[in-house]
């Protein structure tokens, strides 16, 4: 084949697998929109969307389901391309958002609040501050052993400060009455069942604000995954540069798990999923795993809210079910 | 040119410096050849050079400034290194890794124009791994002396003024060896500079202009390779006894390391 003919089929390629993450994502969409205690036709759908039509419909669709499946979409979103960065920078295929800390940091957070008994309001913001704090806090134990940048440093920070967090939680939950222990832990399963447009809101900005830090930093990371020492011998600072990419990483992590609670295995599964379908370099990885992360979260919440109605079953052991059979379809490849 | 001007590293909680004072120029268009036993700082002097070991004194020259006081960046778009020791955590087409070599000049954002292409081809065709990434073959599938090529060809593509590679002929079979070599020595010619961090002693020897032998952090030797390639030395640094002939077929001095008999 010329390389001529070689460019124009890889460019096929490109433009395809592109294709499917978007019409992945925008069939899923249109799931959740659709699908539920009354199921609407794609019309109906269409016609709620721009407020024509029965209006229960509209209310069904504008009121409950398309905040959801927005807030969904942007939960997904956060994990894939917070996983993506951390997989690449720490050179590590099990790197995912909620290392660092992040998650035990704003479990105790939200625990707290709840044990407190504070408005639920406060809830997510608790567990914001609380993942930020638990992600100081390991950065700070990393730099304290002399190698703030050390991937595998900074990662046993995140590890000892997790478990911390964790015992923390039990002493907590050991002593509450039974009402704060549900409610705890059903935040800590991960739910979009409580999904506004003011939460989309400030997610969106968290999203723009760390996901695009980490876009622009991606050639970065493509240099990074070869190691510290080629990097600095391609021009990257290796310490600082990770450094920043876990901090845009962590932000957009706590952004999600303020908005939803730990919605598990995305930030981990996603990244690897899209790197199987051909994403080598980190720029398209990072917008390929926002798509696919966007498309399994909410996929996900359609099984969590339609298999067994009215209950809902916890959003992170969905993703985690729903998950699993694409990880198991692309293992062979990664092997 | 890249001088090594009284360089001092002194790694943290570390019982001795691991480089005490060397200092050395590698001139352009003149192969450069560092040498010496395990742990005698070889590989701390590339480091050193690429500001990732900790200078307790002394300072890396690039055309006479210090590299400290230059940008990575600026110093990454004139001096292309591959280091002793990569590993690849995710799977990655050939064509693909060797064209991060152009991250120095493209920055961020910048896309990849025909020179950068140019570049990356040229650089695939000198290292042979053209026909690598041809067959398709990724990165993980490679053999250790082909992975070692392909590093090769990144940092060719990397361009510059200056190469520096430590221990690139690892795992590379004789002619790959030797072809690797016959590179050097042509980019040489091209008035590069090349430092070379190297165990194949007599392969040094052949292709060298001016070899350092370090030991223990110091500089055992330096000079033409008639000058450092000498029993009597090389025997104290190695500390294993060996006698250096001259190569009847090409001329150049060759070591050949003695056996011991041992007592029973």
């Amino acid at each position: 084949m010329s390389t001529r003919g070689a460019g124009r089929a890889q460019h096929a390629r490109t433009t395809s697998r592109w294709l499917v993450l978007v019409l992945l994502l925008i069939v899923a969409l249109l799931l959740a929109v659709a699908l539920g205690t009354i199921t609407l036709s794609p019309a109906a759908v269409w016609n709620a969307l721009f407020e024509r039509g029965d209006p229960a419909a509209i209310t069904v669709v504008q009121v409950l389901r398309l905040p959801r499946a927005v807030l969904a979409a942007l939960i997904g979103a956060g994990l894939g391309i917070s996983g993506a960065a951390l997989q690449g920078t720490m050179r590590n295929p099990l790197a995912e958002p909620y290392l660092l800390g992040v998650s035990g940091g704003a479990a105790v957070g939200a625990v707290m609040a709840v044990a407190l008994g504070l408005s639920l309001t406060l809830v997510p913001i608790a567990a914001f501050v609380g993942a930020i704090v638990a992600v100081v806090i390991a950065f700070f134990v990393a730099h304290a052993a002399g190698t703030g940048g050390d991937a595998r440093i900074l990662l046993m920070a995140g590890v000892v400060v997790g478990a911390f967090a964790n015992s923390v939680i039990m002493l907590v939950l050991g002593t509450a009455p039974s009402n704060v222990f549900r409610d705890a832990m059903w935040w800590m399963m991960g739910s979009v069942a409580a999904a506004t447009w003011t939460q989309s809101g400030w997610l969106v900005g968290y999203l723009v604000l760390g996901g695009g830090a980490l876009l622009l930093w991606a050639r970065q990371i493509d240099v990074l995954a070869l190691g510290d020492d080629t990097a600095a011998a391609l021009g990257v600072d290796p310490d600082r540069a990770a450094r920043r990419i876990y901090g845009a990483a962590a932000l957009v992590a706590a952004a999600t798990v303020s908005a939803a609670g730990l919605v598990g295995f995305v930030g981990l599964v996603v990244p690897h999923i899209v790197r199987g379908i051909g994403f080598q370099r980190h720029r398209p990885l990072l917008v390929g795993s926002a798509l696919a992360g966007a498309s399994l979260v909410v996929l996900a919440d359609v099984v969590a809210r339609t298999i067994r109605p009215p209950a809902e079953l916890p959003l992170g052991a969905v993703t985690a079910i729903v998950g699993v059979p694409f990880f198991l379809s692309r293992l062979r490849r990664l092997a | 040119m890249i001088r090594f001007d009284d360089v001092v590293v002194r790694y943290p909680r570390a019982s001795r410096d691991a480089l005490a004072g060397v200092g050395f120029t590698a001139p352009r268009g003149r192969l450069t050849a560092v040498v010496g036993p395990n742990g005698s700082g070889k590989s701390t002097l590339v480091r050193a050079l690429l500001g990732r070991a900790p200078l307790a004194s002394g300072q890396v020259l690039l055309d006479d400034r210090p590299i400290a006081s230059a940008s990575r960046a600026d110093v990454a778009k004139r001096v292309a290194v591959v280091t002793q020791r990569e590993e690849l955590a995710f799977p990655m087409a050939i064509d693909e890794y060797v064209a991060l070599g152009r991250f120095p000049h493209l920055g961020g954002w910048r896309g990849a124009r025909a020179a950068d292409r140019e570049a990356v081809a040229q650089a695939m065709t000198r290292a042979g791994v053209d026909t690598l990434a041809r067959d398709g073959r990724r990165l993980q599938e490679l053999s250790g002396g082909e992975w070692q090529r392909v590093r090769l060809a990144r940092a060719l593509a990397q361009g510059g003024e200056a190469l520096v590679l430590d221990e690139p002929t690892t795992f590379l079979d004789i002619a790959h060896e030797m072809a690797v070599f016959e590179l050097l020595h042509e980019l040489t010619a091209e008035r590069l500079t090349v430092l070379l961090v190297s165990h194949q002693l007599n392969l040094v020897a052949r292709f060298a202009d001016e070899i350092v032998l370090l030991h223990e952090g110091r500089i055992a030797a330096s000079g033409t390779p008639d000058d450092v390639m000498r029993a009597s030395v090389l025997e104290r640094v190695y500390e294993w006894p060996l006698v250096v002939t001259r190569d009847p077929a090409v001329g150049a001095p060759a070591l050949l390391p003695l056996r011991v008999r041992r007592h029973t």
